[in-house]
């Protein structure tokens, strides 16, 4: 049984609306789809409705921080980092603005609506820009304990979050920690590392693995950047190599970051699960995850192919 | 401050415009010296702000959108004491807190970090939104360049401002009709100007940008409009103030030579 990530930002804003009053959230006409409506049910008045102009949500975000408040602006991915990514460099990351964009439909599973909406880039350029936290929750659960760290810390966040049910892989209730990566299943022979609803998939691999004999740790890097490169790096060092797996192109995202912490600290292995430098299509969510190879079945052959490349 | 003393200041920020640009040899001279009036009437008379205490919950914000011409908001802060006069002649150099474009947190008195152009009124609406959600009576002011108002996020803006009727928030276009490639005309028309802003539901009032009788009264009637947002359109002389700089494209973005200096700096002297 899987949740739907959005549901549970839902959650948390209703509960932000109640507790904390500098608590703004902005939407650009997609309030019922990142469910920051249920925000607005609670505290209409501190809800902004901005049309579809995501560019000048974007500069009111910076507004509005700028006058004490803590902002939540939200779309999908694709027009909440692409369509407006300067706003962001200038308007949110360079002056450090207290302000949080969290965009659901994030990958492939978005589905249907094709590649105009599915956001395969959005980790690599938000994570590009000074200043910026990039965080990518495993499950629901994940979703709702990031919602409210993300309210606490001061300063800019992207956070990205998932349209379908994911299914759950964290303990509803556990405390989220900015820039800490958690070690889900230990193992000696290789890492997986995953990030999003990759994470449950990189721990069905592990069990097929183990079926096979091999041993896999498994870890949940839901915070991207700062990425936790200590945790990363005592995996490996002891394993002696990796799988990364995101729901994003491995162009700039989850396994760049891994692969340039390696280079920095710990040279090994590293095979790349996720969209091989391309554009999604539509159809329904199972089928593009299977065609564009973001599987449990393609984790285990990129560990597979991670061991053979061992010294 | 009196009318004829801002209109002496003024020239004074003109003066520092032209010596900090020259000294940094780079730097928008231009498009400062036509709103050095405008930007000399807010800080010496139209805007509620105490230099001692630049985050004073109740001021008045300042938001420049057209970001290059930091030059003359620079000169403004420095004359009305927010640090050293002195610290202006390191505009543009390495470790100055005056960087090339505006930076939040970096100057005693800049609001917002700016530069890139179209993005000035979005944060000009945020500031002013909190305003109303706050029940704070403090005005938001957002200087804007024509050429800008070709980018489309100025008119996300100003339809938000509409919606939210933002009547705290003050909008002015510097109207030098001139941008980097020449005449805003022929460049992408920007033409009707008030009929724009008119049909986004602002209310327009159109004056003259360099004598400061008519500048302070546009303030004040856009202060006593209370339905929504005003913009006030000034009309403007890019360069106003040296001779040869006036309704000339070429000193957009670019400083004096030596030669050039020694001409501004005597013709501007004549008129503080």
């Amino acid at each position: 049984m899987g949740l739907a990530q959005r549901n549970y930002y839902g959650k948390a804003l209703a509960e932000l609306a109640k507790t904390r009053k500098d608590v703004v959230v902005m939407d650009a006409d997609l309030a019922g789809s990142t469910k920051t409506s249920d925000f607005e049910k609670v505290a209409p008045e501190r809800f902004v409705e901005v049309g579809i102009a995501e560019q000048n949500m974007i500069g009111i975000a910076s507004g509005l921080a700028a006058s004490g408040k803590t902002v939540f602006a939200s779309t999908f991915a694709v027009f909440a980092t692409g369509r407006c990514w300067e706003q962001i460099r200038l308007a949110v990351a360079y002056p450090k603005q207290n302000v949080k964009i969290v965009s659901t439909h994030c990958g492939i599973s978005v589905g249907e609506d094709g590649a105009s909406h599915q956001g395969l880039e959005d980790i690599s350029i938000m994570r590009s820009i000074p200043n910026m936290v990039v965080i990518s929750p495993a499950d629901a659960y994940e979703a709702y304990a990031a919602t409210m760290a993300i309210a606490d810390y001061d300063g800019p966040c992207y956070m990205r979050l998932g349209r379908a049910d994911f299914p759950i892989v964290t303990k509803e209730g556990a405390k989220f920690q900015i820039g800490k990566a958690k070690v889900l299943r230990k193992g000696e022979d290789v890492t997986l590392i995953g990030t999003g609803q990759m994470v449950s998939a990189c721990l069905e691999a592990a069990k097929t693995l183990e079926s096979k004999g091999i041993d896999a740790e498994v870890i949940n890097v839901s915070t991207i950047k700062p990425l936790d490169a200590k945790c990363i790096i005592k995996s490996i060092s002891k394993t002696g190599c990796a799988v990364t797996a995101e729901e994003h192109s491995i162009i700039g995202g989850l396994g760049s970051a891994v692969a340039e912490a390696l280079a920095d600290g710990c040279p090994a292995p590293l095979e790349r699960v996720g969209t091989k430098d391309t554009f999604g299509e539509s159809g329904k969510a199972e089928l593009l995850m299977e065609k564009y190879g973001l599987t449990a079945k393609d984790i285990v052959k990129a560990a597979k192919k991670s061991i053979s490349r061992k010294k | 401050m009196k009318a004829e003393e801002i209109q002496r200041m003024a020239n004074r920020l003109r003066l520092h415009v032209i010596e900090m640009t020259t000294a940094a040899n780079s730097g928008h001279p231009g498009g400062s010296l036509s709103s050095a009036d405008i930007v000399a009437s807010l800080y010496f008379s139209v805007m509620r702000h105490d230099p001692k205490d630049p985050q004073w919950e109740d001021r008045d914000r300042f938001v420049l959108s057209k970001g290059h011409v930091a030059p003359v908001l620079y000169a403004a802060l420095a004359e009305a004491g927010y640090f050293p006069v002195d610290d202006l002649i390191t505009l543009r150099k390495l470790g100055s807190k005056l960087q090339g474009h505006p930076v939040r947190g970096k100057v005693p008195g800049v609001e917002m970090s700016t530069g890139s152009l179209g993005q000035g009124l979005s944060m000009a609406c945020g500031i002013a939104l909190a305003g109303k959600m706050d029940a704070k009576d403090y005005r938001t002011y957002c200087l804007l360049g024509d050429g800008e108002l070709q980018s489309g996020q100025n008119w996300e803006a100003a339809m938000f401002a509409s919606k939210y009727e933002l009547n705290n928030l003050i909008a002015i276009v510097d109207r030098n009709h001139l941008q980097i490639c020449g005449d805003t005309e022929k460049v992408m028309a920007v033409d009707p100007l008030a009929d724009k802003w008119l049909s986004f539901g602002w209310n327009v009032i159109e004056s003259d940008g360099h004598d400061v009788n008519k500048i302070l009264a546009a303030f004040e009637d856009a202060k006593s409009f209370k339905e929504g947002p005003t913009v006030i359109i000034f009309e403007t002389v890019k360069g106003k103030g040296v001779s040869f700089m006036e309704n000339n494209a070429g000193f957009h973005g670019k400083a004096c030579n030596k030669d050039e200096y020694a001409k501004a700096v005597s013709e501007l002297k004549e008129l503080i």
